[in-house]
Protein backbone atom coordinates (compact mmCIF):
# COMPACT_ATOMS: atom_id res chain seq x y z
CA UNK A 1 0.00 0.00 0.00
CA UNK A 2 2.60 2.43 1.04
CA UNK A 3 4.34 1.92 -2.13
CA UNK A 4 1.27 2.24 -4.20
CA UNK A 5 1.11 5.21 -2.62
CA UNK A 6 4.55 6.62 -3.07
CA UNK A 7 4.39 5.87 -6.84
CA UNK A 8 1.20 7.59 -7.04
CA UNK A 9 3.20 10.72 -5.81
CA UNK A 10 6.05 10.14 -7.81
CA UNK A 11 4.17 10.25 -10.83
CA UNK A 12 2.47 13.05 -9.65
CA UNK A 13 5.32 14.51 -8.99
CA UNK A 14 6.62 13.95 -12.37
CA UNK A 15 3.99 15.28 -14.35
CA UNK A 16 3.73 18.39 -12.52
CA UNK A 17 7.54 18.74 -13.26
CA UNK A 18 7.29 18.08 -16.68
CA UNK A 19 4.72 20.77 -17.47
CA UNK A 20 5.84 23.69 -15.31
CA UNK A 21 9.74 23.28 -14.08
CA UNK A 22 10.92 21.03 -17.40
CA UNK A 23 9.47 23.29 -19.92
CA UNK A 24 11.65 26.40 -18.86
CA UNK A 25 14.56 24.55 -19.45
CA UNK A 26 13.42 23.20 -22.63
CA UNK A 27 16.26 23.87 -25.50
CA UNK A 28 15.39 24.45 -28.95
CA UNK A 29 11.63 23.60 -27.76
CA UNK A 30 12.42 20.19 -27.04
CA UNK A 31 11.58 18.72 -23.58
CA UNK A 32 12.39 15.61 -21.56
CA UNK A 33 10.02 13.40 -20.85
CA UNK A 34 10.26 12.64 -17.02
CA UNK A 35 7.14 10.39 -17.13
CA UNK A 36 9.00 8.31 -19.28
CA UNK A 37 12.26 8.12 -17.44
CA UNK A 38 10.21 7.05 -14.44
CA UNK A 39 8.45 4.64 -16.42
CA UNK A 40 11.25 3.14 -17.72
CA UNK A 41 13.02 2.75 -14.42
CA UNK A 42 10.41 1.19 -12.62
CA UNK A 43 9.65 -1.41 -15.55
CA UNK A 44 13.31 -2.30 -15.20
CA UNK A 45 13.98 -2.50 -11.49
CA UNK A 46 10.45 -3.98 -10.51
CA UNK A 47 9.16 -5.52 -13.43
CA UNK A 48 5.66 -5.76 -15.76
CA UNK A 49 3.42 -4.87 -13.42
CA UNK A 50 4.85 -2.54 -11.90
CA UNK A 51 6.15 -0.50 -15.08
CA UNK A 52 2.44 -0.98 -16.28
CA UNK A 53 0.76 0.97 -13.55
CA UNK A 54 3.46 4.04 -13.56
CA UNK A 55 3.05 4.24 -17.32
CA UNK A 56 -0.85 3.63 -16.97
CA UNK A 57 -1.24 6.82 -14.37
CA UNK A 58 1.43 8.81 -16.26
CA UNK A 59 -0.50 8.15 -19.87
CA UNK A 60 -3.79 9.05 -17.97
CA UNK A 61 -2.33 12.90 -16.52
CA UNK A 62 -1.12 13.14 -19.68
CA UNK A 63 -4.23 12.46 -21.78
CA UNK A 64 -6.28 14.33 -19.31
CA UNK A 65 -3.95 17.33 -19.31
CA UNK A 66 -2.45 17.28 -23.15
CA UNK A 67 -4.40 14.84 -24.74
CA UNK A 68 -6.37 16.94 -27.00
CA UNK A 69 -9.29 15.51 -26.50
CA UNK A 70 -9.26 11.87 -27.33
CA UNK A 71 -8.67 10.22 -23.79
CA UNK A 72 -6.78 7.16 -23.95
CA UNK A 73 -4.01 7.33 -26.80
CA UNK A 74 -0.97 8.65 -24.05
CA UNK A 75 -2.33 5.86 -21.78
CA UNK A 76 -1.55 3.18 -24.19
CA UNK A 77 1.09 4.25 -25.53
CA UNK A 78 2.86 4.65 -21.65
CA UNK A 79 1.35 0.96 -20.43
CA UNK A 80 3.14 -0.73 -23.16
CA UNK A 81 6.46 1.29 -22.48
CA UNK A 82 5.86 -0.08 -18.99
CA UNK A 83 5.07 -3.15 -19.88
CA UNK A 84 7.52 -3.97 -22.74
CA UNK A 85 10.25 -2.64 -20.46
CA UNK A 86 9.15 -4.46 -17.77
CA UNK A 87 10.60 -7.79 -19.57
CA UNK A 88 14.63 -6.52 -18.98
CA UNK A 89 13.02 -7.04 -14.74
CA UNK A 90 15.29 -9.91 -13.45
CA UNK A 91 17.28 -10.57 -16.96
CA UNK A 92 19.43 -7.10 -16.49
CA UNK A 93 21.15 -5.86 -13.75
CA UNK A 94 19.22 -2.09 -12.38
CA UNK A 95 23.17 -0.85 -10.47
CA UNK A 96 24.66 0.26 -13.63
CA UNK A 97 23.16 3.12 -15.77
CA UNK A 98 23.65 1.72 -18.84
CA UNK A 99 20.91 -0.01 -19.03
CA UNK A 100 18.39 2.10 -18.13
CA UNK A 101 19.90 4.71 -20.48
CA UNK A 102 19.84 2.48 -23.20
CA UNK A 103 16.25 1.31 -22.36
CA UNK A 104 14.97 4.78 -22.15
CA UNK A 105 16.70 5.81 -25.50
CA UNK A 106 14.96 2.73 -27.54
CA UNK A 107 11.29 3.37 -25.55
CA UNK A 108 11.81 7.12 -26.24
CA UNK A 109 12.84 6.57 -30.22
CA UNK A 110 9.81 4.09 -30.12
CA UNK A 111 7.69 6.89 -28.22
CA UNK A 112 7.94 9.88 -30.19
CA UNK A 113 7.89 7.78 -33.91
CA UNK A 114 4.50 6.34 -32.51
CA UNK A 115 3.20 9.79 -31.86
CA UNK A 116 4.44 11.30 -35.22
CA UNK A 117 2.41 8.05 -36.99
CA UNK A 118 -0.37 9.07 -35.10
CA UNK A 119 -0.05 12.90 -34.67
CA UNK A 120 1.58 13.80 -38.44
CA UNK A 121 1.26 11.20 -40.26
CA UNK A 122 -1.99 10.53 -40.06
CA UNK A 123 -2.64 13.76 -41.01
CA UNK A 124 -0.97 14.09 -44.30
CA UNK A 125 2.81 14.72 -42.90
CA UNK A 126 5.11 13.16 -44.40
CA UNK A 127 8.37 14.65 -44.05
CA UNK A 128 10.06 12.23 -41.56
CA UNK A 129 13.25 13.66 -42.03
CA UNK A 130 12.30 16.82 -40.63
CA UNK A 131 10.82 15.63 -37.54
CA UNK A 132 13.41 13.14 -37.10
CA UNK A 133 16.21 15.75 -36.68
CA UNK A 134 14.54 18.38 -35.33
CA UNK A 135 12.35 16.51 -32.74
CA UNK A 136 12.76 12.91 -32.03
CA UNK A 137 16.83 12.78 -31.80
CA UNK A 138 16.93 16.12 -29.66
CA UNK A 139 14.33 14.92 -27.59
CA UNK A 140 15.81 11.21 -26.84
CA UNK A 141 18.89 12.90 -26.27
CA UNK A 142 17.76 15.12 -24.10
CA UNK A 143 16.00 12.58 -22.04
CA UNK A 144 18.72 10.33 -22.13
CA UNK A 145 20.42 12.95 -20.07
CA UNK A 146 17.95 13.51 -17.87
CA UNK A 147 18.32 9.60 -16.97
CA UNK A 148 21.59 9.98 -16.17
CA UNK A 149 20.67 12.66 -13.29
CA UNK A 150 17.77 10.84 -12.46
CA UNK A 151 18.30 7.34 -12.46
CA UNK A 152 20.22 7.06 -9.53
CA UNK A 153 17.24 8.64 -6.97
CA UNK A 154 14.92 6.08 -8.45
CA UNK A 155 17.35 3.39 -7.52
CA UNK A 156 18.20 4.57 -4.05
CA UNK A 157 14.20 5.36 -4.01
CA UNK A 158 13.56 1.99 -5.02
CA UNK A 159 16.02 0.22 -2.83
CA UNK A 160 14.60 1.97 0.39
CA UNK A 161 10.73 0.83 -0.70
CA UNK A 162 11.94 -2.82 -0.74
CA UNK A 163 13.59 -2.12 2.38
CA UNK A 164 10.71 -1.28 3.75
CA UNK A 165 8.37 -4.27 2.49
CA UNK A 166 10.76 -6.65 3.65
CA UNK A 167 10.66 -5.73 6.83
CA UNK A 168 7.08 -6.32 6.75
CA UNK A 169 7.28 -9.03 4.94
CA UNK A 170 9.56 -10.73 7.82
CA UNK A 171 7.61 -9.42 10.63
CA UNK A 172 4.74 -10.95 9.37
CA UNK A 173 6.48 -14.19 9.77
CA UNK B 1 6.86 -20.25 -11.00
CA UNK B 2 6.33 -17.24 -9.10
CA UNK B 3 7.37 -15.66 -12.47
CA UNK B 4 5.33 -17.61 -14.72
CA UNK B 5 2.14 -16.56 -12.57
CA UNK B 6 3.53 -12.96 -12.47
CA UNK B 7 3.82 -12.83 -16.12
CA UNK B 8 0.68 -14.28 -16.34
CA UNK B 9 -1.76 -12.07 -14.27
CA UNK B 10 0.67 -8.91 -15.65
CA UNK B 11 -0.67 -10.42 -19.45
CA UNK B 12 -4.18 -10.09 -18.56
CA UNK B 13 -4.08 -6.90 -16.45
CA UNK B 14 -2.33 -5.78 -19.58
CA UNK B 15 -5.09 -6.89 -22.03
CA UNK B 16 -7.33 -5.51 -19.63
CA UNK B 17 -5.90 -1.72 -19.72
CA UNK B 18 -5.80 -1.86 -23.52
CA UNK B 19 -9.45 -2.78 -23.94
CA UNK B 20 -10.29 -0.07 -21.42
CA UNK B 21 -8.05 2.50 -23.26
CA UNK B 22 -10.02 1.62 -26.97
CA UNK B 23 -13.08 1.77 -25.22
CA UNK B 24 -11.65 5.07 -23.52
CA UNK B 25 -10.67 6.29 -27.11
CA UNK B 26 -13.72 5.38 -28.93
CA UNK B 27 -16.16 6.75 -25.83
CA UNK B 28 -14.01 10.42 -26.37
CA UNK B 29 -14.15 10.50 -29.84
CA UNK B 30 -17.30 10.45 -29.62
CA UNK B 31 -18.66 11.73 -27.15
CA UNK B 32 -17.65 14.07 -24.27
CA UNK B 33 -18.67 11.53 -21.64
CA UNK B 34 -15.50 10.69 -20.20
CA UNK B 35 -13.07 13.78 -20.37
CA UNK B 36 -15.26 16.02 -18.18
CA UNK B 37 -15.23 14.24 -15.28
CA UNK B 38 -11.85 13.80 -15.16
CA UNK B 39 -10.79 17.16 -15.72
CA UNK B 40 -13.02 18.76 -13.30
CA UNK B 41 -11.10 16.27 -10.90
CA UNK B 42 -8.04 17.23 -12.35
CA UNK B 43 -8.08 21.11 -12.04
CA UNK B 44 -9.01 20.70 -8.71
CA UNK B 45 -6.33 18.31 -7.81
CA UNK B 46 -3.45 19.75 -10.32
CA UNK B 47 -4.03 22.41 -11.79
CA UNK B 48 -3.52 24.62 -7.85
CA UNK B 49 -0.08 22.72 -7.75
CA UNK B 50 1.04 23.67 -11.23
CA UNK B 51 -0.57 27.69 -10.63
CA UNK B 52 1.82 27.24 -7.22
CA UNK B 53 4.82 26.06 -9.05
CA UNK B 54 4.62 28.73 -11.57
CA UNK B 55 3.84 31.23 -9.42
CA UNK B 56 7.25 30.55 -7.31
CA UNK B 57 9.35 30.53 -11.21
CA UNK B 58 7.53 33.99 -11.96
CA UNK B 59 8.66 35.26 -8.38
CA UNK B 60 12.17 34.33 -8.76
CA UNK B 61 11.96 36.08 -12.30
CA UNK B 62 10.38 39.09 -11.21
CA UNK B 63 13.16 39.34 -7.98
CA UNK B 64 16.14 38.91 -10.81
CA UNK B 65 14.65 41.44 -13.29
CA UNK B 66 14.02 43.85 -10.01
CA UNK B 67 17.63 43.76 -9.30
CA UNK B 68 18.34 44.10 -13.23
CA UNK B 69 16.42 47.17 -13.32
CA UNK B 70 18.12 48.65 -10.11
CA UNK B 71 21.30 48.55 -11.69
CA UNK B 72 20.32 49.75 -14.74
CA UNK B 73 18.87 52.74 -12.78
CA UNK B 74 22.10 53.16 -10.84
CA UNK B 75 24.20 53.24 -14.29
CA UNK B 76 21.73 55.97 -15.59
CA UNK B 77 22.00 57.98 -12.63
CA UNK B 78 25.57 58.42 -13.01
CA UNK B 79 25.42 59.25 -16.67
CA UNK B 80 22.50 61.80 -15.84
CA UNK B 81 24.76 63.81 -13.19
CA UNK B 82 27.74 63.72 -15.80
CA UNK B 83 25.05 65.31 -18.53
CA UNK B 84 24.27 67.73 -15.42
CA UNK B 85 27.65 68.42 -15.07
CA UNK B 86 28.66 69.06 -18.15
CA UNK B 87 25.36 71.36 -19.16
CA UNK B 88 26.30 73.28 -15.72
CA UNK B 89 29.86 74.27 -17.27
CA UNK B 90 28.27 75.63 -20.75
CA UNK B 91 25.80 77.37 -18.90
CA UNK B 92 27.95 79.14 -17.37
CA UNK B 93 30.32 80.03 -20.36
CA UNK B 94 27.19 81.15 -21.65
CA UNK B 95 26.38 83.78 -19.07
CA UNK B 96 30.02 85.09 -18.96
CA UNK B 97 29.56 85.56 -22.82
CA UNK B 98 26.69 87.21 -22.56
CA UNK B 99 28.39 89.46 -20.15
CA UNK B 100 31.13 90.74 -22.07
CA UNK B 101 28.97 90.90 -25.18
CA UNK B 102 27.04 93.28 -23.57
CA UNK B 103 30.71 95.41 -22.75
CA UNK B 104 32.75 95.18 -25.74
CA UNK B 105 32.01 95.46 -29.47
CA UNK B 106 31.62 93.06 -32.47
CA UNK B 107 35.37 93.88 -32.48
CA UNK B 108 36.43 91.43 -29.98
CA UNK B 109 35.22 88.61 -31.71
CA UNK B 110 35.45 85.54 -29.29
CA UNK B 111 35.35 82.59 -31.00
CA UNK B 112 35.56 79.00 -30.10
CA UNK B 113 33.93 79.46 -26.41
CA UNK B 114 34.98 76.33 -24.66
CA UNK B 115 31.72 74.77 -24.60
CA UNK B 116 32.12 73.43 -28.37
CA UNK B 117 35.15 71.98 -27.19
CA UNK B 118 35.35 68.39 -27.07
CA UNK B 119 35.13 66.85 -23.31
CA UNK B 120 35.52 63.79 -21.89
CA UNK B 121 34.75 63.16 -17.92
CA UNK B 122 37.04 61.73 -15.42
CA UNK B 123 37.16 60.28 -11.79
CA UNK B 124 39.75 61.27 -9.15
CA UNK B 125 41.24 57.90 -8.52
CA UNK B 126 44.20 59.21 -5.92
CA UNK B 127 45.64 62.51 -4.76
CA UNK B 128 49.16 63.57 -4.06
CA UNK B 129 49.02 66.06 -1.37
CA UNK B 130 47.16 67.31 1.69
CA UNK B 131 43.89 68.68 2.22
CA UNK B 132 42.94 70.49 -0.96
CA UNK B 133 43.74 68.17 -4.21
CA UNK B 134 46.79 69.74 -5.40
CA UNK B 135 48.03 66.97 -7.83
CA UNK B 136 45.58 64.35 -8.17
CA UNK B 137 45.31 61.08 -10.43
CA UNK B 138 42.62 60.73 -12.69
CA UNK B 139 41.36 57.48 -14.39
CA UNK B 140 41.51 58.28 -18.13
CA UNK B 141 44.37 58.34 -19.86
CA UNK B 142 46.12 57.99 -23.03
CA UNK B 143 44.22 55.19 -24.24
CA UNK B 144 40.94 58.04 -23.99
CA UNK B 145 42.44 60.33 -25.89
CA UNK B 146 44.42 62.41 -23.02
CA UNK B 147 47.25 64.29 -23.65
CA UNK B 148 49.51 66.48 -21.64
CA UNK B 149 48.29 69.85 -21.67
CA UNK B 150 44.83 69.39 -22.14
CA UNK B 151 42.58 71.78 -19.38
CA UNK B 152 40.83 70.00 -16.51
CA UNK B 153 37.77 71.50 -15.42
CA UNK B 154 34.89 71.00 -13.59
CA UNK B 155 31.20 72.81 -12.69
CA UNK B 156 32.28 76.13 -14.96
CA UNK B 157 35.40 76.45 -13.16
CA UNK B 158 39.21 75.65 -14.14
CA UNK B 159 40.57 73.23 -12.13
CA UNK B 160 44.16 72.39 -13.70
CA UNK B 161 46.01 70.40 -16.59
CA UNK B 162 47.24 67.54 -17.63
CA UNK B 163 51.04 67.37 -16.69
CA UNK B 164 51.23 63.47 -17.17
CA UNK B 165 49.74 60.86 -18.93
CA UNK B 166 49.53 56.77 -18.40
CA UNK B 167 47.28 54.56 -20.96
CA UNK B 168 44.57 54.88 -18.41
CA UNK B 169 45.73 57.43 -15.93
CA UNK B 170 46.63 60.97 -16.06
CA UNK B 171 48.11 63.37 -13.44
CA UNK B 172 46.41 66.85 -13.09
CA UNK B 173 48.40 69.75 -11.53
CA UNK B 174 45.69 71.97 -10.03
CA UNK B 175 45.59 76.23 -10.26
CA UNK B 176 46.10 76.03 -6.37
CA UNK B 177 49.43 74.34 -6.54
CA UNK B 178 52.78 75.95 -5.49
CA UNK B 179 53.76 75.30 -8.89
CA UNK B 180 51.13 76.40 -11.12
CA UNK B 181 51.10 79.83 -13.04
CA UNK B 182 47.85 81.12 -14.99
CA UNK B 183 47.42 83.86 -16.66
CA UNK B 184 44.50 85.27 -16.71
CA UNK B 185 41.92 88.09 -17.60
CA UNK B 186 40.09 90.23 -15.47
CA UNK B 187 36.52 90.28 -17.64
CA UNK B 188 35.18 93.38 -17.04
CA UNK B 189 38.59 95.03 -17.78
CA UNK B 190 40.46 92.82 -19.71
CA UNK B 191 43.30 93.45 -17.89
CA UNK B 192 45.84 90.79 -17.99
CA UNK B 193 47.31 89.16 -14.29
CA UNK B 194 49.05 86.03 -13.59
CA UNK B 195 47.35 83.52 -11.02
CA UNK B 196 49.71 81.95 -9.32
CA UNK B 197 49.16 78.75 -6.56
CA UNK B 198 50.20 79.12 -3.16
CA UNK B 199 50.64 76.80 -0.67
CA UNK B 200 50.05 79.23 2.27
CA UNK B 201 46.92 79.87 1.19
CA UNK B 202 45.47 77.12 0.74
CA UNK B 203 44.08 76.52 4.03
CA UNK B 204 42.25 80.20 3.25
CA UNK B 205 41.10 78.93 0.23
CA UNK B 206 42.59 81.55 -2.00
CA UNK B 207 45.11 81.85 -5.04
CA UNK B 208 47.96 84.50 -5.22
CA UNK B 209 46.77 86.91 -8.11
CA UNK B 210 50.15 89.28 -9.05
CA UNK B 211 51.37 91.10 -11.91
CA UNK B 212 47.99 92.67 -12.89
CA UNK B 213 48.71 95.82 -14.89
CA UNK B 214 45.44 97.95 -14.51
CA UNK B 215 46.42 101.57 -15.02
CA UNK B 216 42.90 102.62 -14.77
CA UNK B 217 42.06 101.46 -11.38
CA UNK B 218 38.64 99.99 -13.13
CA UNK B 219 39.56 96.57 -11.21
CA UNK B 220 37.90 96.23 -7.92
CA UNK B 221 37.01 93.36 -5.66
CA UNK B 222 34.40 91.13 -6.63
CA UNK B 223 35.30 90.91 -10.58
CA UNK B 224 35.42 88.18 -12.21
CA UNK B 225 38.98 86.14 -13.56
CA UNK B 226 39.28 83.92 -16.80
CA UNK B 227 42.38 82.50 -18.45
CA UNK B 228 43.72 84.95 -20.52
CA UNK B 229 43.55 84.58 -24.63
CA UNK B 230 47.32 84.87 -24.37
CA UNK B 231 48.08 81.78 -22.30
CA UNK B 232 50.62 79.05 -23.49
CA UNK B 233 48.77 76.28 -22.60
CA UNK B 234 45.49 77.59 -21.26
CA UNK B 235 41.95 77.79 -23.59
CA UNK B 236 40.84 80.93 -23.40
CA UNK B 237 37.88 82.47 -21.42
CA UNK B 238 37.69 79.58 -18.95
CA UNK B 239 36.50 81.04 -15.17
CA UNK B 240 39.35 80.65 -12.95
CA UNK B 241 37.66 82.91 -9.82
CA UNK B 242 36.59 86.08 -8.37
CA UNK B 243 39.10 88.61 -7.03
CA UNK B 244 38.98 88.85 -3.06
CA UNK B 245 41.25 91.26 -2.57
CA UNK B 246 43.14 93.78 -4.69
CA UNK B 247 46.18 96.18 -3.80
CA UNK B 248 49.11 98.32 -5.08
CA UNK B 249 52.53 96.79 -5.21
CA UNK B 250 55.55 98.63 -3.89
CA UNK B 251 56.46 99.40 -7.38
CA UNK B 252 53.68 100.92 -7.89
CA UNK B 253 53.60 100.04 -11.09
CA UNK B 254 51.29 96.97 -10.80
CA UNK B 255 48.68 95.40 -8.49
CA UNK B 256 48.70 92.29 -6.55
CA UNK B 257 45.63 90.22 -4.49
CA UNK B 258 43.85 87.01 -4.11
CA UNK B 259 41.04 85.44 -5.92
CA UNK B 260 38.75 82.95 -4.92
CA UNK B 261 38.86 79.84 -7.05
CA UNK B 262 35.10 79.09 -8.61
CA UNK B 263 36.05 75.49 -7.53
CA UNK B 264 35.77 73.87 -4.37
CA UNK B 265 39.21 72.04 -4.18
CA UNK B 266 38.13 70.01 -1.28
CA UNK B 267 35.32 68.19 -2.41
CA UNK B 268 36.32 67.22 -6.09
CA UNK B 269 35.11 63.90 -7.19
CA UNK B 270 34.89 63.79 -11.02
CA UNK B 271 36.02 66.40 -13.34
CA UNK B 272 35.50 67.26 -17.22
CA UNK B 273 38.95 67.17 -19.41
CA UNK B 274 39.21 70.04 -22.46
CA UNK B 275 40.84 67.43 -25.47
CA UNK B 276 41.15 70.77 -27.18
CA UNK B 277 44.89 71.59 -27.13
CA UNK B 278 45.64 75.13 -27.31
CA UNK B 279 48.98 74.67 -29.85
CA UNK B 280 48.37 71.25 -31.57
CA UNK B 281 52.55 71.53 -32.28
CA UNK B 282 53.44 71.71 -28.93
CA UNK B 283 51.31 68.94 -27.85
CA UNK B 284 53.72 66.52 -27.52
CA UNK B 285 55.99 68.91 -25.26
CA UNK B 286 56.77 67.99 -21.56
CA UNK B 287 56.73 70.36 -19.05
CA UNK B 288 60.60 70.15 -19.29
CA UNK B 289 60.78 72.10 -21.74
CA UNK B 290 61.13 76.04 -20.25
CA UNK B 291 58.88 78.22 -21.92
CA UNK B 292 59.06 82.22 -22.12
CA UNK B 293 58.79 83.67 -18.75
CA UNK B 294 56.93 86.14 -17.03
CA UNK B 295 58.14 86.70 -13.28
CA UNK B 296 59.04 82.86 -12.86
CA UNK B 297 58.76 82.72 -9.44
CA UNK B 298 60.00 78.74 -8.95
CA UNK B 299 62.87 76.99 -10.16
CA UNK B 300 62.85 73.70 -12.07
CA UNK B 301 62.56 70.79 -9.77
CA UNK B 302 62.47 66.82 -10.60
CA UNK B 303 60.17 64.91 -7.89
CA UNK B 304 61.26 61.17 -8.09
CA UNK B 305 58.62 58.78 -8.30
CA UNK B 306 55.87 58.59 -5.97
CA UNK B 307 54.88 55.40 -3.99
CA UNK B 308 51.61 54.80 -5.87
CA UNK B 309 53.45 54.07 -8.69
CA UNK B 310 51.94 57.34 -10.75
CA UNK B 311 54.76 57.72 -12.75
CA UNK B 312 57.51 60.90 -12.19
CA UNK B 313 56.38 64.79 -12.13
CA UNK B 314 58.35 67.34 -13.06
CA UNK B 315 57.75 70.00 -11.41
CA UNK B 316 58.56 72.62 -13.74
CA UNK B 317 57.16 75.79 -13.50
CA UNK B 318 53.86 75.74 -15.38
CA UNK B 319 53.94 79.55 -16.54
CA UNK B 320 51.01 80.26 -19.27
Amino acid sequence: MKRRIVMFVLVLAAFLLQSTLLQTISLASVTPNLMLVFTVSFALMRGKREGMFVGFLSGILTDVFFGGGILGVYTLLYTYTGYINGFSFRIFYDDDIKMPIILVCASDLAFHILEYVFRFLLRGRTDFFFYLGRVIIPGVIYTAILTMLCYRLLLALNRKLEKAEQRSVDSLV
Amino acid sequence: MKKFNDSLKSKYILAGITAFCLVLIVLSFVTDAATGPLRYIAGYVITPVQNGLNEVGNWITDKSAYFQSSTDLVAENKELQEKVDALTAENSQLLQDKEELSRLQALFELDQQYDDYEKIGARIIAKDTGNWFNVFTIDKGSKDGILVNQNVITEGGLVGIITETGPNWATVRSIIDDYSNVTGTVTSTSDNCIIAGDLRLIDEGKINLVKLTDESDRVKVGDKVVTSDVSDRFLPGILIGYISDVGMDSNNLTKSGTITPMVDFRHLHEVLVIKELKEIDDAKVSLDAQADTEGAATPDTSQSESGTGTGTESESQNEE
